[in-house]
């Protein structure tokens, strides 16, 4: 068989059989993330059935499927909502940091991998997964809800200070000095901050240039736009995933929603080949010996973003149920961490167990995210019937 | 009513409203189009008991259901003074008789001495309707006339 043919016989089955775990996913109601990187671990090398034949296509494609990720994250924000979320939820939203960054950190500097692996880890259990989250609370009928908006906000915030993020996280893995660095955060707050005046101010213009009534022509200037600008970040050392996701919070209106349409089955096709990707690259062997820390990391960042969604909520004025509500819905770890981690793991600065690390991890927050938030009510209701027993005694004396 | 808007980032906005008894009622507009009603629970103010997905017609015909008598019932106080006269709301029936038709076709005021003040649409009250105006299944004629006029123009509507 020549090279081509079974490169498509490959691909196919890859395909193919993420079709059936995506179909297993939506099933039992969980987000299709984790399989994917179980298919990838099973495809990869050390795995069942190592494929070797499609490594420049999935290459090209993964990177394809994380740009086309922020720039549909973009698309669902306007600048306006971006600013307003900021106001509202600037202070929930440093105690997120400061909460969930703080244990990856933590673990990684326990490990040995310095500074850089501190760094990266603190970003793979800060960000929340806002697709699982978005996805979740509405398969639960929770849009209505009070305590949603403040969700949302934190949610906003989070993709705010990925686009910070991750531009450093590019300049600091590229090993620049810290007056590289520096620059770096430079160029990439002025070109983040233009963006949002041109996206605010004349978000109708660029709308205008992409737009067009006829979809073949609309999708190829929009994926040309996005590929383009993500290209010319990325020669900016800007990331070119924070340049597809301030394209995509130019682009408003009416023109922002038939580009949703078209590209989402494009970015659900290239972010599965990501996550294979992800999962192709780690070896299954190395997982074991950081399972440990997984299961201690999923515990301790569970608690801190229960606690996050809770502290928000409450200035809110929510009740108690709506705030365990909040906290339970922000759980969910997914696309961001393995965009994070697999920057890293390209970059080829950090060890390889912290690709492990972060597959387990996301492994665990994608199923346990939106498991903790279908059992939050009951619990918190057992909770507190538990401690009504444990006071009415003592009011009885 | 001090109607509450919430904007949803990325999702849409909701608009809701408590009502006397302390529960919510609102809906959430979706930025696809999709539109939920939402009830508060009644021990948990924070929550839904409900959230509905509607159709837009779903969603008219409730604003309807909803709209239509209360209007109904401020015309019949205004016309308390006049004895003998008398208003109604008159449904048009999807695929029935006048279903794309307009409203000069029922040639309701020769026939029955009965006017037409409003066509309720959708959650939109349409105020004296001409005789071009054109009907759909789903509005809600509002009418005024003696109650034998109304009668025969409720059977009109009916069969023709």
């Amino acid at each position: 068989m020549d090279h081509t043919a079974l490169s498509l016989i490959e691909l196919g089955a890859v395909f193919f059989v993420l079709g059936a775990l995506g179909r297993l996913a939506g099933k039992i109601g969980l987000s299709p993330i984790p399989l994917y990187l179980l298919g990838g671990l099973c495809f990869g090398s050390g795995g069942l059935i190592p494929l070797t034949d499609i490594g420049g296509f999935t290459h090209l494609a993964s990177e394809i499927g994380v740009v086309l990720l922020l720039l549909l994250l973009g698309l669902e924000y306007s600048a306006a909502e971006l600013f307003t979320g900021l106001r509202r939820s600037w202070t929930a939203g440093l105690l997120d940091i400061v909460l969930n960054a703080a244990p990856g950190a933590a673990v990684a500097l326990l490990l040995g991998w310095g500074p850089v692996g501190a760094m990266v880890m603190a970003g793979v259990t800060y960000i929340s997964s806002s697709g699982i989250v978005a996805k979740v609370l509405g398969d639960l009928g929770r849009l209505g809800n009070r305590e949603t908006p403040v969700v949302l906000s934190i949610l906003v915030f989070e993709d705010l200070v990925m686009a910070l993020y991750l531009p450093i996280l590019t300049a600091v893995l590229g090993g620049v000095s810290l007056l590289g660095g520096l620059e770096a955060v430079g160029i990439s707050l002025l070109v983040i901050t233009v963006v949002l005046v041109i996206a605010l101010k004349f978000g109708r213009y660029v709308s205008a240039a992409v737009d067009s009534p006829d979809r073949e022509v609309f999708l190829l200037k929009v994926l040309g736009a996005a590929l383009l600008v993500a290209g010319i970040a990325s020669a900016m050392q800007v990331s070119a995933a924070v340049g597809a996701f301030l394209l995509g919070i130019a682009i408003s209106g009416s023109t922002a929603e038939n580009a949703t349409h078209l590209l989402e089955p494009l970015r659900d096709l290239f972010a599965a080949v990501f996550f294979v990707v992800f999962g192709l690259n780690t070896n299954p062997a190395s997982i074991p010996p950081v399972l440990g820390w997984a299961v201690v990391l999923a515990v301790v960042t569970t608690a801190t973003k229960v606690g996050t969604g809770w502290w928000a909520a409450r200035r809110q004025g929510i009740g108690k149920m709506g705030r365990a509500r909040a906290g339970a819905a922000l759980v969910a770890r997914g696309e961001f961490s393995i965009v994070i981690a697999g920057l890293a793991v390209t970059a080829g600065a950090v060890t390889g167990e912290l690709a492990a690390l972060a597959t387990a991890y996301v492994l665990l927050m994608a199923i346990l995210g939106p498991t903790a938030a279908r059992v939050v009510e009951p619990i918190a209701r057992a909770l507190q019937r538990k401690s009504a027993t444990k006071t009415a005694p003592a009011e009885a004396n | 009513m001090n109607v509450e808007v919430t904007p949803l980032p990325g999702i849409g906005v909701r608009k809701d409203f408590s009502t006397r008894t302390g529960r919510r009622i609102g809906v959430v507009s979706q930025r696809d189009g999709h539109t939920e009603l939402i009830v508060s629970k009644a021990d948990d103010a924070d929550a839904c008991a409900a959230s509905i997905p509607l159709t837009a017609d779903e969603a008219g015909t409730l604003a309807n259901l909803l709209g239509a008598p209360q209007l109904v019932a401020q015309l019949t106080e205004e016309h308390q003074d006049l004895p003998g006269i008398s208003t109604k709301q008159l449904p048009i029936k999807p695929s029935g008789p006048f279903d794309g038709r307009t409203l000069g076709d029922t040639a309701m005021r020769t026939r029955t001495g009965v006017s037409v003040v409003a066509v309720a649409r959708a959650g939109q009250v349409h105020p004296s309707p001409t005789p071009d105006f054109a009907l759909t299944g789903g509005d809600l004629l509002v009418a005024v006339g003696t109650s034998e006029g109304l009668e025969a123009a409720a059977k009109i509507l009916k069969y023709g």
